[in-house]
């Protein structure tokens, strides 16, 4: 076996990045046997969703919460075998095999779901789950760096690559560059670097340019720009990945490709995150916006 | 040896601990230190920086605005329950460590040195504790029915993780029909416990001065008053009040050493506000006065001298009928003060003393010492404000040297330069002081002892200051070889 990586998936909420995380794993595991364990690091707990088959699975914090405290849990409580041909027992489709833990954390508006994510990272390394058998560690975290406690996965000793999840709208990318900043913060005491934007198409104007162009500019790769298909949604209300919903579809292929990147990905740096004009500006060269006149900020469209 | 005046000594040690500083420190901390006299113009109570962040690395003794609001103003009122919100520690190392006695069965009726917390832990932290308070205060109600009502104290992860406690106490207050606070007093805001005191004074205003279901049908005199902020540390409060009630006034309330509930409310029919401790109460003095019309006045019954000026200027707005009887009051008492005096001043005159404490002590404390034949050369406060330095002048009666929120190093320094004869300061300068072969009390708790205000105290402060000073301990602290003191 080689050497344990452990890779991150960071993006804007809403962009897909809990789809395409697990698709691309179920990718690396279908196709190239990879042993793969995924930490969900949002309350909403829809990270593992795809590979167990269920609807949502029990977390860490909210077992540690029924049993007193994260000490009383065992391993085998929150560590659940991916379904199918995702569970290591089943070598007919692939030797490899996806492990899924969620922190898991409060109802939005009360407590710290920041400490949730921290408690479960720590529990999960005492614990010994990150094994030697295991190709790679996958984390999943909520759409923004709000707080050090979604931070965590990017410290010293943990994640050493992200692929930020993004598209070409506006927005996406202001986050993704917000991501970079962040990351940057941690490059320098810890060895966390970005390995590559993942383009999750909307189908925006001149996406795949712009998203390569962002991509360039904070130094980093557009590792893959995956397009629009609606076998994700359709495998997706299966609680199903692609690769195994529509093994021979082209969607499945896109994954395969993505898959195939990521494991022989050797471009990671420190990212040079981008000023919030310097971003405008890269938008209007698109096109996407026309220049606006300092004079005519902040009017309506009908104003101008 | 340094030889010169007092205050060139004074100002040569604040010189000696300032070259010791990095630069920045040094520009901070020159604004905290300083020298002053009754005749100095624009000297340190002026001038004095007070009430900022303390230097980061320094050893503080300053306390969290938790500490102000829990320990101090809330946590002696004794038929209230005080919870602390958040993890144990806050709650338990703080609990019954300042003495504030008050009558009551203790688990019964009164609650002062129980703890009571929510015991957070990882969980609660992740997942919010509003639902693990709200089952607190309902075992509460259950487990000790004849409380009055609740006061929540908010430790430090509550401000992080925002446990909506006001929502909690307002839920709690209507279905018990019993009072039901939230102070969100998190260790980390502000600078110090002053903080804290404010908070839980803002509390005071906004949810107990509008009851005024216990005021309703109380009957009032023309002699009523209030005692605000006297802790009862050791019963001080209780000799204050034997006094007052002496030269014909009524105490209607306690705030709030032995306060209960009721005295809380009932306050707004005082005639006269009675301020003792100004630092950590004069909020409160300020709103009844603009609320409710009564006019507040500081006092001081901290040695005769002292005690004596404060009963006629109370007795002065009250009029003739009380000036009569507070003069038959202080005739009675001066014969035995006198006596107190006279045993003791023989063996204390012309001690120095240093002192380094909290709230209104720095000043109030000096004219007892002065009762004695003492003399207070240097004084400081840990939370001041620059109005309790300007206080602080018309105590003192010789060069003094002033330092805020002094550190250990300084502490030292000051008293190895001005060898004073005694140090009056916390339990944690205590020990460092008493090993440097010098008598010591520790004036927050007075050392276990006490009471200190009003006449009859003045002879366990007489006495206590005569144990320390002249016990027979310190010949025995210096080794024979040693037959200089150190520096000399």
């Amino acid at each position: 076996m080689s050497e344990l990586r452990q890779i991150a998936f960071y993006g804007k909420g809403g962009i897909g990045k809990s789809t395409t995380s697990q698709n691309t794993l179920a990718a690396m595991c279908h196709y190239y046997g990879k042993k793969i364990l995924i930490v969900g690091c949002d309350p909403k707990a829809d990270s593992t969703r795809l590979i167990l088959h269920e609807k949502a699975q029990s977390t860490i914090m909210q077992l540690a919460s029924e049993a007193g405290t994260v000490e009383d849990l065992e391993l085998e409580d929150v560590c659940k075998p991916g379904a199918g041909e995702f569970n290591p027992e089943d070598e007919e489709i692939t030797e490899g095999y996806i492990m899924c833990t969620e922190s898991g954390g409060p109802e939005p508006g009360v407590g710290c779901a920041g400490r949730g994510v921290i408690t479960a990272i720590n529990f999960l390394e005492e614990e010994g789950a990150y094994d030697d058998e295991l190709d790679f560690v996958s984390y999943d975290v909520l759409g923004d760096v709000v707080c050090g406690g979604f931070a965590m996965p990017i410290r010293e000793g943990k994640a050493q690559e992200i692929y930020i999840v993004m598209s070409g709208e506006m927005m996406a990318m202001y986050a993704a560059n917000n991501i970079s900043k962040g990351i940057l913060k941690y490059a320098n005491t810890g060895g966390v670097r970005l390995a590559g934007l993942i383009c999750n198409a909307r189908m925006t104007d001149k996406e795949y340019d712009l998203s390569k162009n962002l991509a360039e500019q904070i130094g980093t790769q557009m590792i893959h720009f995956v397009p629009r298909s609606n076998h994700v949604q359709r495998a997706e209300l299966r609680r199903m990945t692609v690769v195994e919903f529509a093994p021979s579809s082209d969607q499945a292929m896109e994954y395969k490709e993505l898959a195939r990147k990521i494991i022989a990905n050797d471009l990671k740096v420190i990212p040079n995150p981008l000023e919030m004009d310097d971003l405008e500006t890269l938008l209007m060269e698109f096109g996407l916006e026309e220049e606006v006149e300092a004079d005519a900020i902040g009017k309506r469209a009908e104003e101008a | 040896m340094v030889s010169g005046t007092l205050q060139e000594i004074q100002n040569k040690a604040i010189e000696e601990v300032l070259e010791k500083y990095p630069e920045k420190a040094r520009k901070n901390r020159a604004k905290h230190l300083g020298v002053d006299s009754p005749e100095g113009v624009k000297g340190a109570c002026d001038t004095t920086k007070s009430n900022k962040q303390t230097v980061p690395g320094v050893m503080s003794e300053r306390g969290c605005a938790y500490a102000g609001s829990k320990g101090v103003v809330w946590g002696p009122v004794k038929d209230m329950i005080h919870i602390s919100h958040g993890p144990v520690g806050c709650g338990q190392y703080s609990r019954a460590g300042r003495r504030n006695y008050y009558v009551g069965h203790t688990g019964i009726d009164t609650f002062v040195t129980m703890n009571f917390t929510t015991d957070f832990s990882e969980k609660d932290i992740v997942f919010g504790g509003d639902k693990k308070l709200k089952k607190a205060l309902e075992e509460i109600d259950v487990l000790f029915p004849l409380n009055n009502g609740i006061s929540i104290q908010s430790e430090c992860p509550i401000g992080l993780i925002g446990d909506d406690i006001q929502a909690v106490a307002k839920v709690h207050k209507k279905d018990s029909s019993k009072p039901t606070v939230a102070v969100s007093c998190e260790g980390f805001r502000g600078v110090s416990q002053s903080l804290g005191h404010h908070i839980a004074n803002d509390v005071i205003r906004d949810e107990i001065m509008p009851d005024t279901s216990a005021r309703q049908d109380f009957v009032t005199t023309d002699y009523d008053v209030a005692v605000i902020g006297d802790y009862n540390i050791g019963g001080d409060a209780w000799g204050s009040r034997l006094l007052l009630e002496e030269m014909g006034l009524r105490v209607i309330a306690q705030w709030s050493g032995d306060a209960s509930y009721k005295e809380l409310a009932i306050a707004p029919k005082a005639k006269l506000n009675l301020l003792h401790c100004y630092r950590s109460m004069n909020y409160i003095s300020r709103h009844m006065e603009q609320e409710f019309g009564i006019p507040w006045m500081e006092f001081n019954f901290f040695g005769p001298t002292k005690t004596t000026e404060s009963i006629r200027k109370i007795a002065e707005f009250f009029g003739p009928e009380i000036q009569e009887k507070a003069e038959k009051v202080i005739a009675k008492y001066t014969a035995m003060t006198d006596a107190v005096k006279e045993k003791y001043k023989p063996k204390l005159e012309g001690k120095k003393v240093m002192l380094y404490v909290g709230g209104l002590r720095p000043r109030h404390v000096i004219g007892a010492y002065e009762d004695l034949g003492m003399e207070v050369i240097g004084t400081g406060y840990e939370f001041a404000h620059g109005d309790d330095y300007k206080r602080t002048k018309e105590d003192i009666s010789g060069s003094t040297l002033i330092y805020d929120d002094v550190n250990e190093l300084e502490l030292e320094t000051f008293v190895k330069r001005l060898k004073p004869d005694i140090v009056g300061s916390g339990i944690k300068e205590k020990y460092v002081f008493q090993k440097m072969g010098l008598p010591f009390r520790q004036m927050h708790s007075w050392d276990y002892s006490g009471p200190y205000h009003g006449y009859d105290a003045f002879a366990v402060f007489a006495k206590d200051m005569d144990l320390a000073l002249n016990s027979p301990v310190w010949s025995h602290t210096k080794a024979p070889w040693e037959t200089e003191e150190e520096g000399a």
